[in-house]
């Protein structure tokens, strides 16, 4: 599963032909740009995977790196190293992107172990997302029911130009209310980052199991406060 | 720096400028007339007796035309950039100018200017060639590499259209930067500073807002949203289109079909919104074609009731910008205004209502000229990429890509695969199959926008993927990378991983210029050999040499001339003679520096003739010398206009 993780396979840098792990940016010895290395978004920046870390850190890294990689500092150089640095700064931003939120951070991690999530799909078979689908948690069915009646509601009073002050605190009532719920996933997730950073193999097998079940959740209400904040016209 | 230097370019809707660092600090290169502002307009002149080709012009020159010969000038052609046939169409409505008629749907508009036929491309390489010609004038030396500011929010076709335009024009286009991120540059320059910034930026024809934030020299755009379609040409529109509208009910006549006295109205337009961000009211008086005059009285109150629905539509992208940013108002530190619309007090009020300023004792910055500040910006990062100068060696600007990208999914829906406000560089992976036996192609659809349909989205290319062995249906893994680079401009590429074969690309772009096309259309390549470079900066300076000495031959008529003392005639007389010999000659420099010194000796005579023509101003006649400049203003303001706009 983890294969890429440890690769260690040596490669000669292009340019002073010493050789050197297969996952670094810079040749350690005479500090030249490398292809796109191997290994994964917790490689780039020489973490190992975790889902506590630390983001202050992480973007102190992340400027450290850009400075030194991006476009920007190569417009001048020659056509490969300008491929490269193009290559690896989009690697560097792309796990960024990912490690530095909460959510992406742990679905990514959860899928680097092998985990099937959600939007796992490659783009032929990804349907977008339809309010009341028959994902709704067991526990949620009737109060996304009546949220659908309300927003079915409030589309009408808004397309003939109606203004239902009731309807409107209604609605955000029931929007904070699953933003209180998304908070409680968020607590949950926490819990299970410390049990799957801490753990053995058993605890990680089940916080994993738990993450993968939470982020389903987090995402249906996700979905339900963005449908409520377009209704509503933000 | 054997590589020469690099300019940094506003291509703007209304104006371009093109800057340089001169040492630690950006500075704009002025063009001949010494105006900063290159006015985006270029005219064709009159086709020459015989000739197979009329003369282009660009600039304050090519501006004067508007109202002569308006079938030959074309303005504003940064809206038309990247655009489709039909988006032209709509756009057209509210210009004057025409589609050639041959043009056909799927390929890019090309507009009719007099006898010959420009795409949009073209038009903004003349503009560029305009600045080139400006920067190797002011250096002395060919400039080949230059960074060119777009809005934040163009997409991928208008971006790729304006570095078609940089090649067209015989420039490197080593970097394209986001307008708003470029001002953020120029002021976050001379003060090391930390925090959040907001850049409203509202030019003549786009909008844009981006939040950064600065730590430690990198500004890192964390949002940005817009309207490419909103900017203080909507103003001036409107006010058209309702004074046309008065002028056919009040006094029957329609000028519509009139493109100079819709020109001419333009300009009274501008003129009096221009007026109204320093006076209480403006007035229209225009002579119309039955002797009629139309008169009108704008207080400024009226004049914002009629503009606020335009600057409305401002304050959705900025509300967005800043969720997606994950801040509110009270997080944002500075808010830096650029454009030249931001000149209008109504748009200062907004932007203070939006972002709680004045509620903070705060002030938006307003320190650097807002027309000059993109310019400044694209400097300084011209500067970095050279990077060759202690200044900006701690500069890094990490910009982030204004729109979706996705692709076309089952069902007509949008896959999202790079979100918006994604730092670029940014890239994806997806992984494509066949449907059917035996399947050897896959059809791929590219969008970017953030609608559900891929249709409501902007269309960016339509790809085949070929070659894919023949295998089950289902079986065939092809991987497809797409990388948005630094410019915002998308890269794809794909590779068959069961076979390890490369798929066969050929990425259509939906709307754009093949790379043949850009080469047929670049400008006269003269631009590009070293020799004929410095031929053409003799016969620039034979040109300077003969102004000035035709202006010297005519001075002894001047009434001031018999001020200057004999000895002073004398020496003028003689620097004449010297510029007169050298001239003859073919060293560029020697002529440069007679003229310079033939300048120098008569600088008293020269101020002499200022002030007798101030005099003459003051005292209400009318200058000889002025009179040409003032022939397509319009009249005075009348002292009794009769009514106000309904």
């Amino acid at each position: 599963m983890l294969n890429v993780l440890d690769s260690a396979v040596p490669v000669e840098c292009w340019s002073c032909s010493v050789a050197h792990n297969e996952s670094t940016l810079f040749c350690p010895h005479c500090s030249k740009i490398q292809p796109p290395p191997g290994g994964n978004y917790y490689s780039v920046f020489n973490l190992q995977p975790a889902l506590n870390i630390d983001l202050a850190a992480l973007e102190t890294a992340f400027h450290r790196l850009s400075r030194k990689l991006h476009p920007d500092r190569f417009a001048r150089a020659t056509a490969s190293e300008k491929e490269w640095s193009l290559a690896d700064t989009a690697l560097l931003n792309d796990a960024y992107r990912t490690l530095r939120d909460p959510l992406r951070r742990t679905e990514y991690l959860l899928k680097l172990h092998g985990a099937e999530i959600g939007e796992e799909h490659s783009g032929k078979d990804r349907r977008p997302h339809e309010m009341g689908a028959s994902r709704a948690p067991a526990d949620l069915l009737e109060e996304v029911f009546e949220l659908n009646m309300q927003l079915e509601e409030m589309r009408a009073a808004r397309s003939s130009g109606e203004d239902d002050p009731a309807l409107a605190r209604n609605l955000s009532e029931a929007k904070a209310k699953f933003e209180g719920l998304q908070a409680e996933v968020d607590h949950d997730l926490r819990e299970q980052w410390t049990a799957w950073d801490n753990g053995g193999d058993a605890e990680k097998q089940a916080a994993q199991k738990a993450m993968v079940a939470l982020l389903d959740r987090r995402r249906y209400l996700s979905n339900l406060v963005r449908e409520v904040n377009e209704t509503m016209g933000a | 720096m054997a590589e020469g230097r690099v300019v940094g370019i506003d291509l703007g809707t209304t104006n371009s400028l093109v800057a340089y660092m001169e040492g630690d600090k950006p500075v704009v290169i002025p063009g001949v007339d010494g105006s900063n502002l290159v006015p985006s307009v270029v005219a064709l002149d009159p086709m020459p007796e015989g000739g197979t080709r009329p003369t282009v012009t660009v600039g304050n020159s090519a501006r004067r035309a508007l109202i002569e010969t308006p079938e030959r000038v074309i303005y504003s052609v940064k809206r038309l950039m990247g655009r489709g046939l039909s988006e032209v169409q709509s756009e057209l409505k509210l210009f004057p100018f025409r589609l050639a008629e041959d043009v056909e749907e799927g390929e890019v508009p090309r507009i009719q200017l007099g006898e010959l036929k420009f795409t949009p491309p073209e038009i903004s390489a003349y503009v560029l060639r305009q600045l080139k010609r400006n920067a190797e004038r002011f250096f002395g030396a060919p400039v080949k590499q230059a960074v060119i500011t777009v809005p934040a929010y163009f997409n991928d076709a208008q971006r790729q259209a304006t570095k078609d335009a940089g090649r067209m024009a015989g420039l490197e286009v080593l970097r394209l930067v986001n307008e708003p991120t470029a001002a953020a540059l120029a002021y976050g320059l001379d003060r090391g500073k930390v925090g959040t910034i907001a850049v409203y930026d509202l030019g003549g024809g786009t909008f844009d807002i981006s939040i950064l934030k600065l730590r430690d020299g990198i500004f890192e755009v964390q949002s940005t949203n817009g309207d490419t379609h909103l900017g203080g040409d909507d103003i001036d529109n409107l006010l058209v289109a309702i004074a046309l509208d008065e002028i056919q009910n009040e006094h029957g006549v329609n000028l519509r079909a009139d493109a100079g006295a819709v020109q001419a109205l333009r300009k009274a337009a501008i003129d009096a919104k221009i007026q109204l961000s320093t006076q209480p009211v403006a007035r229209f008086d225009i002579e119309l074609p039955n002797n009629d005059r139309y008169q009108r009285e704008i207080p400024r109150a009226v004049f914002e009731n009629l503009i606020a629905p335009i600057l409305q539509r401002t304050a959705a992208p900025c509300k967005q910008a800043m969720l997606d940013a994950g801040v509110v108002p009270e997080d944002i530190d500075e808010v830096v205004l650029v454009g030249g619309s931001t000149r209008i007090p109504a748009v200062r009020q907004l932007v203070d209502d939006l972002f709680h300023l004045g509620a903070r004792g705060k002030k938006p910055h307003i320190e650097l000229n807002p027309d000059e500040v993109v310019a400044l910006g694209a400097a300084v990062q011209a500067d970095i990429l050279a990077g060759s100068s202690a200044a900006t060696e701690e500069l890094l600007l990490l910009d982030v890509t204004p729109l979706s990208l996705g692709i076309e999914a089952l069902g007509g829906t949008t896959a999202k695969i790079i979100q918006r406000n994604s730092t670029i560089p940014a890239s994806a992976t997806e992984h494509f199959t066949t449907g059917v036996d035996g399947q050897t192609n896959v059809a791929i659809h590219v969008v970017q926008g953030e609608r559900e349909l891929a249709a409501d989205c902007r269309s960016l290319a339509r790809f085949d993927l070929k070659g894919i062995p023949p295998m089950s249906a289902g079986l065939p893994r092809i991987e497809v990378k797409f990388l948005i680079d630094a410019d915002g401009i998308l890269h794809v590429s794909a590779r068959e991983q069961r076979s390890g074969q490369a798929a066969q690309i050929e990425v259509k772009p939906t709307y754009g210029l093949t790379d043949e096309q850009v080469e047929t259309m670049i400008l006269e390549s003269f631009d590009h050999a070293e020799e004929d470079f410095n031929k053409r900066l003799l016969i620039e300076a034979r040109n300077e040499a003969d102004t000035i000495l035709a202006a010297v031959d005519r001075a002894p008529q001047s009434p001031v001339w018999h001020q200057l003392s004999g000895e002073e005639q004398s020496s003028i007389a003689a620097a004449r003679d010297r510029l007169a010999s050298v001239k003859l000659g073919d060293d560029t420099n020697s002529i440069r520096q007679a003229t310079l010194a033939l300048d120098h000796a008569t600088r008293r005579f020269a101020e002499l003739m200022m002030e007798a023509a101030v005099t003459t101003a003051i005292r209400g006649k009318t200058m000889d010398a002025a009179g040409e400049e003032l022939s397509d203003e319009v009249t005075a303001p009348h002292p009794m206009a009769p009514a106000e706009f309904k």
